[in-house]
């Protein structure tokens, strides 16, 4: 296989790895987030307020890991610096 | 979504007027729409500001933003919240603004905020109000010694912590909005007829959390650069408050003993 298409391969499905193995991980973690305030919302109604924020403060932060594999497969796929490189290099040699 | 091709990841790479280094590309132009409709609107609104018993519709909707702004604020920092009103609603209500003109019908928008340059630019606007406000609550030295609690061994970490924190800010942005156009875009592309729509929705959600987030991290970000002293100072205020009491019992045992031999 030439280059050209050993780059297009390989972006391909390590965007689709990336988005997929970053989905996972997030996923679990704001589970817990959310199913922990949730009992501390359901003892502690006072607290809603607090609760709250902080629960969305935590859940930026960890969708924000979720967020960087989604920008490096977009990157991956629509911006790929290899693959112009290798484009251009076929349509001048 | 016509501006945008589906290779640009960026409102940077529509360029719009080009003229030797000038460049006017399409996040700057949005940019400025933005900018133009918050100034416009606040200006026409507050030129008629009355305090009788009748307010206008837009002096309500603006004193309802502002209030809901200046409570979130108290709510962190526990202090009266006027001295971060007007840099966190400004980045609040550009955000805001930014990621919601998206639905005006027949006005093809990019969002300013899916470009990393914007983001970027209101991250290390947070990078530098950070140690301001630190340096105005407590002096220079105050702030420094920051950095050398609880253990002088802390600081590179503490350093490395400022400069990450301000990257992820940016990123986070960028990415949560870039992310919803790009998928109206493709979804456009692939299925044009009620996804897109559903989708946009979604991302108007997004935005709106997205600058809601911003806001309070980057306020959460500036009350903890003063949360140490802060908690210095309570400490004292606990000791005091003891030590009064322990003064204040004394005297009640002596008289309580005289009135026992008594």
């Amino acid at each position: 296989m030439d280059n050209l298409g050993l780059v297009g391969m390989i972006s391909i499905f390590t965007a689709g790895l990336t988005i997929g193995l970053g989905a996972i991980g997030p996923a679990l973690g704001e589970g817990r987030a959310v199913a922990s305030a949730l009992s501390a919302l359901a003892q502690q109604p006072d607290e809603s307020n607090t609760i709250t924020r902080t629960l969305f403060v935590g859940l930026a932060m960890i969708e924000s890991t979720a967020i960087y594999c989604f920008v490096v497969s977009m990157i991956l796929i629509f911006a790929n610096p290899f693959w112009d490189y290798f484009t251009q290099q076929t349509a001048g040699g | 979504m016509d501006l945008l091709d589906l290779k640009q990841i960026s409102p940077d790479e529509v360029v719009f007027w080009e003229w030797r280094f000038v460049t006017i590309n399409a996040t700057l132009v949005f940019t400025w729409v933005v900018m133009f409709v918050l100034v416009l609107g606040s200006w026409l609104v507050t030129r008629t500001l009355t305090t009788g018993p009748t307010i206008s519709r837009w002096q309500n909707l603006l004193e309802v933003v502002v209030d809901g702004i200046r409570r979130e604020i108290a709510g962190i920092v526990q202090e009266r919240p006027e001295r971060y009103l007007a840099f966190i609603g400004t980045l609040f209500l550009f955000i805001f603004l930014s990621n919601l003109l998206n639905i005006v019908p027949g006005f093809v928008y990019v969002a300013p905020t899916a470009s990393l340059s914007t983001t970027a630019a209101l991250a290390i606007c947070v990078f530098f109000a950070v140690p301001i406000y630190s340096i105005a609550n407590e002096g220079f030295l105050g702030y420094l010694k920051n950095f050398l609690l609880p253990t002088p061994l802390m600081l590179p970490f503490k350093i490395i912590g400022e400069v990450s924190r301000t990257l992820a800010l940016a990123v986070r942005l960028f990415g949560n909005i870039m992310s919803g156009t790009k998928i109206v875009a493709i979804l456009m592309a692939v299925a044009p007829l009620i996804f897109p729509i559903l989708m946009h929705a979604l991302g108007l959600l997004t935005g709106v959390i997205q600058a809601y987030i911003f806001a309070v991290l980057a306020m959460v970000y500036i009350a903890s650069a003063s949360r140490a002293r802060e908690e210095e100072r309570e400490e004292e205020l606990l000791n005091q408050h003891s030590k009064l009491e322990e003064d204040e019992q004394k005297p009640t045992r002596a008289q309580d003993g005289v009135s026992d031999h008594g």
